[in-house]
């Protein structure tokens, strides 16, 4: 049963990310990639990874691909032009291509190869992964964990660096100012002669103090 | 069992980390002109961890965070000199961009984030941390490649150099996996265990076929050397000497602990691997120097003709063949920071130094800094007396002692060769007429390094047995 | 045979779930037009049934009888799916929610996580939409919903990963577990600066005044549903309320201690409210968050697009990071009743 609906979503998976590359219209080819990243998601919850499951739902689906579909969507794609040469380069992209899969077919395929059996930690005592990735992560990748972050840091530097300019002419607000402004900032209170001719009324000799 | 890691130990990386953190924040919030803040920051960053470096780890041989830093002599010669190199990147870089209104304390940021990340390299031993500390540099680096933002070559190089750049980390990665599928572990010394026992595991092989290539782009080694003109020609020059020279020794730690570390066993299938690469870089890189007229572009050649003598003295496989290949790459980056400082040193009517013959009457109009580039030209190509002989010398030394004699013939030859369009430059430089306007524009602390450079390249040449015993000494 | 059984179980409990939902949708429809009325001083709907409480009901019946239209220009593959990616995770969400001690269809580990992953794959249904339409005012919409959703979306994550830290499980039903006796045991008062984020987040996750930029029916018409009618756009009408009382169970779950009287343990009274079930008390929790819903929604104007970012990106994120610190002394100590 499980080997069924393995298959099944293999299949779908596989059939997505061909419709990714092959998709005329880039929107619908970000729409086949999510499709895809759900897949794999299914997949591993198949092998008991749930949360590497839904994490890549989080991340990938719910995340990286909106902001994806975000831009992709603002784009004026000429799939035409896209295209040009490649007719040209066809042959010799199949041509490497087959090569390729020809010497993976002949190394992956000998009786030689001898993958270790990874020891997949599996159920833990507490039969949820969650815990276990949990109990490593800062203990014993604790220092490519701590990196991955300051490559964050860096993307996120690198990214407002590359992107950010202060433009003229642009209305932004500033609240800590807007909270801050008193009265004496905005009304200028000046003294002058009242009318002669008329009583000055009572709110009048207010506002001149 | 206890996880709690040796802080200490790493003391260097977590100091240039804190360090990063408070540049960025000073940047912001300390007043000055041009981050001036930043700049002495950075180089005092760099000073304390070079000194922090020395002092904890020179000839120690110890890891820490569950074995995936090493801490050894060799570490500690790739790292200073990956701090003084990037320390002269940053010195040389001050004038041009404040003169290119390119200042910004981001600079800074990014070039320690791209010295951290080549720590991480040189320090690690484990093919996860090789490839964070990878990331982390390269991904610094198509930054700085950007960083002149209304440039369109300069964001042209970049998404090339991202391209390409992010094509290899995913070969490597692939080989990677392999290597984790043919050994079951991450841990470089396990895997040169598995290695040693099993001479012919296939997939090991596969994977290391994946990793000499992800090795090779990073190298700039021909066939995978399609991004280093088009990168050296478009990204702002500071940020070309940047990339010029410390990438090189970062390179060499890659070699280092993820061939020569990991798979070491395997040295007869990579030694035929590397044969094929430094035969390819030497002619190409020096044969398409021949027909540049573009002076970045004639460098970012002779740096992938460079890039095949540092191959060859990794290819020997041997303790002096990787002293070699360190040699050369420490020695290079020096001359190389010196020629792409000349660059930012000048200006024709106006503009930075392009063409070649920009220099030309540079002679009579400055005669000591047409001094400083004879040496550095001499160096490169391996004339007696500077530095880049002995470089030369050592890596054919190297290649012939472990009966490689006709490569090493082969080098010569195109060393030769190379040795055309060097002098081709200074015949441009000494001897052509002056005519336009060719000013010096960098100030005078500007001039005092580039001369310092220009002698440290002589001095070098002529007392190189220090910096030989230290490399010797890293790999003892 | 066992295995049938076993699918017809679980589908008969998904029926059981759902059919009361959309009744619950169409009744709140009707008590946002009745709340917001007593709030403006004026009556409601009170003409169909008595106190006009047949007017979903007609509503209903309008919007299926009249046509769906597709624009000439629009893709329509994607145009149809739209309404149909805004609807389901709102419905799929529901699987992990725990209505008493015991009551929840799926009881997974990762809970908290899976509803995270639910309730931002909602963003795509309206992306889609504005986009597939082909029109502008839809296409603006999709942009501005797109963007709030993905900023407001990271300082939920991390008003979650408050909860997280101090129940220890993403479980749901361990959540409530966890916060277990009177309602001072209850993760609101510990974790209230992110609880109040949480609130916020939420009301902007739903696309909820006044936050409701992507709607927008004073400058944008109605954002990315403008050329949606019939039945395509009623079920965004049913995405949107059925996220709505999604977000008020979560919130019920994590900081109001989900199916537990409010007097739960103590000596005397604790016994007698025990009396009323539990999910009882746990609809009554939603109830008063929906409530809090229509009555934001009646008291504070609309944001302007770049104060939403601003307080999405500057304010709330920072404030639950700085308690995510404090919440760790908290946890460090053992504090209170809650750690």
């Amino acid at each position: 049963m499980q080997l069924i609906i393995f298959y099944v979503f293999a299949a779908v998976l596989l059939f997505a990310g061909a419709m990714v590359v092959s998709s005329r219209n880039p929107v619908h080819a970000a729409m086949f990639l999510v499709l895809a990243f759900f897949n794999g998601a299914a997949l591993w919850l198949l092998a008991e990874a749930e949360f590497l499951g839904v994490a890549l739902v989080l991340v990938y689906v719910g995340a990286v691909m909106v902001l994806f579909l975000f831009v992709v969507m603002m784009l004026d794609i000429n799939v035409s032009s896209m295209r040009q040469g490649f007719a040209r380069y066809l042959p010799i992209g199949i041509a490497v291509a087959a090569v390729m899969v020809l010497e993976m077919i002949l190394v992956l395929g000998s009786d030689q190869i001898n993958v270790v059996a990874a020891t997949a930690g599996g159920e833990t005592a507490v039969g949820s992964n969650i815990r276990a990735i949990g109990s490593v992560l800062y203990t014993v990748y604790l220092y490519p964990f701590e990196l991955a972050a300051m490559i964050l840091l860096l993307a996120i530097i690198a990214a407002i660096l590359l992107t950010h300019r202060r433009r003229g002419g642009t209305k932004h607000q500033d609240p800590t100012a807007q909270a801050k402004v008193r009265a004496e900032d905005r009304v200028r209170l000046v003294q002058m002669q009242a009318v002669q001719r008329r009583q000055p009324s009572n709110n009048e000799a207010g506002a001149k103090e | 069992m206890s996880f709690m890691p040796d802080f200490a130990l790493a003391a260097p990386e977590i100091w240039v980390a804190a360090m990063i953190c408070i540049v960025l924040v000073a940047d912001l919030f300390v007043p000055g002109k041009n981050s001036a803040t930043s700049y002495y920051l950075t180089l005092l960053t760099l000073a304390v961890a070079a000194w922090l470096t020395i002092d904890a780890q020179w000839g120690a041989e110890a890891m820490t965070f569950s074995d995936m830093y090493i801490a050894d002599s060799l570490g500690v010669v790739l790292k200073v000199a990956i701090y003084g190199l990037a320390a002269l990147a940053f010195v040389y870089s001050r004038d041009s961009l404040i003169r290119n209104k390119l200042m910004m304390g981001e600079f800074f940021v990014l070039g320690l984030f791209a010295v951290l990340g080549m720590m991480v390299l040189s320090s690690a031993n484990s093919l996860l941390t090789i490839y964070v500390g990878l990331e982390m540099f390269s991904l610094a680096m198509y930054a700085l490649v950007a960083f002149n933002r209304n440039s369109g070559t300069s964001a042209e190089a970049a998404l090339k150099y991202f391209v390409l750049g992010a094509l290899s980390s995913g070969i490597l990665l692939y080989g990677m996996s392999m290597v984790y599928g043919g050994t079951g572990s991450l841990d470089l010394g396990e895997i040169a265990a598995v290695a040693a026992a099993d001479g012919d595991n296939i997939l090991l092989l596969f994977g290391l076929a994946f990793l000499i290539v992800g090795v090779a782009f990073k190298f700039g080694a021909v066939p995978f050397h399609m991004w280093i003109p088009d990168v050296y020609q478009g990204a702002p020059t500071p940020v070309t000497l940047y990339l010029g020279t410390a990438p090189k020794v970062a390179s060499v730690a890659l070699f280092m602990r993820l061939i020569g570390d990991g798979l070491g066993a395997f040295a007869d299938q990579w030694q035929t691997m590397l044969i094929v690469l430094v035969i390819l870089s030497l002619a190409v890189g020096n044969i398409a120097a021949l027909v540049q007229t573009n002076f970045k572009r004639l460098l970012a050649y002779s740096t992938v003709s460079h890039v095949g003598f540092i191959l060859l003295g990794l290819m020997a496989g041997t303790e002096e063949g990787y002293a070699a290949g360190l040699f050369y790459a420490v020695t290079y980056g020096i001359t190389a920071a010196g020629a792409f400082a000349m660059v930012m040193l000048l200006q024709r009517d106006g503009h930075e130094i392009g063409d070649i013959s920009d220099l030309r009457g540079l002679f009579q109009r400055h005669g000591w800094s047409a001094l400083v580039l004879l040496l550095l030209m001499f160096s490169m190509t391996g004339i007696p007396g500077t530095v880049g002989f002995y470089a030369k010398l050592l890596v054919i030394q190297a290649a012939v002692n472990v009966g490689h004699i006709w490569l090493a013939a082969l080098a010569i030859v195109f060393s030769v060769i190379g040795g055309f369009y060097y002098l081709k430059v200074l015949k441009v430089a000494f001897f052509d007429k002056p005519e336009g306007e060719l000013e010096m524009v960098a100030p005078g602390g500007y001039r005092a390094v580039l001369a310092g450079n220009g002698l440290a390249v002589l001095l070098l040449g002529l007392f190189p047995q220090a910096l030989i015993a230290v490399c010797m000494a890293a790999l003892a | 045979m066992e295995y049938v059984q076993e699918v017809l179980w679980i589908l008969a409990k998904i029926v059981a779930l759902i059919l009361p939902l959309f009744g619950v949708v169409a009744y709140l429809t009707y008590a946002e037009r009745k709340v917001l009325g007593w709030m403006h001083h004026r009556k409601g709907p009170n003409r169909i049934g008595f106190g006009g409480l047949l007017q979903p009901l007609a509503d209903a019946g309008k919007m299926l009888m009249k046509e769906v239209m597709i624009p000439a220009q629009a893709d329509k593959a994607l145009f149809v799916l739209a309404p149909i990616m805004a609807f389901a995770p709102a419905l799929a969400a529901w699987a992990v929610i725990p209505f008493g001690d015991g009551l929840v269809v799926a009881d997974i580990n990762v809970g908290l996580l899976y509803l995270l992953a639910m309730t931002s794959l909602g963003v795509y249904g309206f992306i889609l939409a504005g986009w597939s339409a082909n029109s502008k005012y839809s296409m603006l919409g999709a942009m501005r919903t797109g963007a709030q959703v993905v900023s407001y979306e990271i300082a939920m994550g991390f008003a979650l990963v408050g909860v997280l830290m101090a129940s220890g499980t993403m479980n749901l039903s361990d959540i409530v577990r966890a916060q277990e006796g009177p309602f001072w045991h209850w993760y609101w008062l510990p974790l209230f600066p992110i609880f109040l984020v949480y609130w916020i987040a939420a009301v902007a996750e739903t696309n909820r005044a006044p936050f409701d930029v992507a709607e927008g029916e004073s400058e944008i018409v109605a954002g990315y549903q403008v050329e949606y009618s019939g039945i395509s756009f009623g079920i965004f009408f049913l995405a949107e309320y059925a996220n709505m009382i999604l977000i008020g169970a979560l919130a019920s779950v994590m900081f109001f201690g989900g199916w537990y009287s409010p007097f739960h343990g103590i000596p005397v009274i604790g016994p007698i409210f025990d009396l009323i079930p539990g999910p009882i008390w746990f609809i009554a929790k939603i109830a008063f968050f929906l409530f809090l819903y229509i009555w934001i929604r009646a008291t504070f104007p609309r944001y302007r697009y770049d104060q939403i970012m601003r307080l999405g990106w500057k304010v709330l994120i920072p404030v639950t990071v700085v308690w995510l610190v404090v919440e760790s002394i908290f946890v460090l100590t053992g504090f209170g009743p809650w750690f």
